[in-house]
């Protein structure tokens, strides 16, 4: 089973309707015990930063998510969820993200030319720059996902497994071991973004 | 790199698909959800639902079959049509959709984009505007098109984006139904005096009028029609061969997952 971490921010409805699509079963759920029972962690989020950081540690299960990490369940953080496993986030202050990546979310107006839009908004290609995580094991290089974002992380390479081109190498996903986490939405990314949480649910 | 998104549109009226003719004569196409999919597996990349029911029947129907659509559709869903306050936001956002399309309701209540964006953040918020040369000048126009509110249309958006809308679908009413192209010279104005996604919307008849669009205008980033996928008349898949045989990028269709 699935737990989708529910700590009050954001809509959950597609996410676990894209499981049930691919024929995995997975709940939707704010109790720490289920979490603990689950085979598989995703944290979602949308919103910003710091709110989210403080709604997952508020509900306490910041501690069940790190706990499934440590036992080397796979973790998957999506847009914000995978912010908040950085150290630290940087929207509207500092803020302490969960630590399982090392590096910081900034702002992509740090890196992209000021003529282009913010948030990145819409269909981005991927690009693998080092050897393909079996996350990607369905996927092409090329293939297009869905992103709406202002904010991206920033790590060493040895920790990033996707990247997409807009005026600069944006962060499009990242893995360390059994943690791993995609800015863009899998779950609004048609066949392609099915395709990755199959690949997940595999890991 | 990003893509140019194309984006089909469907009113939905009583729980069916209609599409208006300058926005009368409406007649019944097909049913959302099996339109919804089939769009989705054909390479859609966003899909916006309209309501334009007027009973609370009806919008009870519209919400259950959001609700249905997004279990079943797998892409980015834009509801719009009867969003006059926070409580429509949370109706439809529950049901799956990403992001709430705001038009009459705003131009009533400014405020009401201001709250949404504070509660759903800006990319949640895309402020929909019908607007229509009278004596030269664009005007906003209110209620599906029929009521001039007389306020001057690029100072209204610009004071939507202000607010926090985080896109617009500029949809103008002198193209829409002609299909004899988008309204290039509105489109323009509107891009240059904001700096969100805007989407391009009426006057779509035929696949040359999207590569005009994204031709002369590089700085639309979508083209929403409605009739000339609904009735065939142009798939999206060839659309977006042409397109990418012209230097425009879009996401390739893929089949299947």
């Amino acid at each position: 089973m699935i737990a989708i971490v529910d700590y009050g921010v954001g809509n959950l409805f597609s996410l676990k309707s894209s499981f049930a699509a691919i024929g995995q079963d997975a709940a939707v759920t704010g109790d720490a015990a289920v979490i603990r029972c689950a085979d598989r962690v995703l944290l979602p989020g949308v919103g910003a930063f710091g709110d989210a950081a403080e709604k997952l540690r508020r509900s306490g299960l910041d501690q069940a998510v790190l706990d499934a990490a440590a036992a080397g369940k796979p973790v998957m953080g999506i847009c914000l969820g995978m912010q908040l496993l950085f150290d630290r986030g940087f929207e509207y202050g500092e803020h302490a993200g969960l630590g399982l990546i090392p590096g910081e979310v900034r702002s992509i107006s740090e890196v992209i030319p000021a003529t282009l839009k913010i948030p990145h908004i819409g269909w981005n290609s991927l690009h693998f720059p080092g050897e393909k995580s079996g996350l990607f094991r369905y996927i092409r290089e090329g293939d297009c996902v869905y992103f709406v974002h202002s904010f991206h992380g920033v790590t060493s390479p040895d920790y990033v497994i996707a990247t997409a081109e807009y005026g600069a190498a944006l962060t499009a996903a990242v893995q360390r071991g059994n943690v791993c986490g995609c800015q863009f939405h899998p779950e609004k990314s048609g066949p392609v973004g099915l395709n990755i949480l199959r690949a997940f649910c595999q890991m | 790199m990003i893509t140019k998104r194309i984006i089909p549109c469907l009113d939905v009226k009583d729980g069916r698909v209609v599409k208006g003719v300058n926005f009368q004569g409406l007649s019944d196409v097909s049913s959302p959800v099996a339109l919804g999919k089939y769009y989705s597996d054909n390479g859609a990349d966003e899909l916006v639902f309209y309501d334009i029911t007027a009973s609370s029947d009806g919008r009870k129907l519209f919400t259950d079959i959001l609700c249905e659509v997004a279990r079943t559709i797998f892409i980015p869903l834009t509801v719009g049509g009867g969003i006059n306050s926070l409580d429509d936001f949370d109706r439809v956002l529950k049901c799956g959709a990403d992001k709430v399309s705001v038009n009459s309701g705003a131009i009533k209540n400014p405020r009401l984009i201001y709250e949404a964006a504070k509660r759903y953040g800006d990319q949640c918020v895309v402020l929909s505007a019908d607007v229509k040369r009278v004596d030269g000048v664009f005007r906003v126009f209110a209620k599906g098109g029929r009521e001039n509110t007389g306020m001057e249309a690029i100072a209204w958006i610009k004071k939507g984006v202000s607010l926090g809308a985080g896109e617009i679908v500029l949809n103008s009413i002198d193209t829409d139904g002609v299909k004899a192209g988008f309204d290039l010279e509105m489109l323009d104005a509107v891009c240059s005096a904001v700096s969100v996604p805007v989407i391009a919307s009426g006057g779509a008849g035929g696949i040359e009028d999207f590569v005009t669009l994204f031709q002369r205008l590089p700085k639309v980033d979508a083209g929403l029609a409605a009739s000339i996928f609904h009735f065939g008349e142009v798939a999206i898949s060839d659309l977006k061969a042409v397109l990418k045989a012209n230097g425009i990028p879009v996401r390739e269709v893929t089949n299947i997952a």
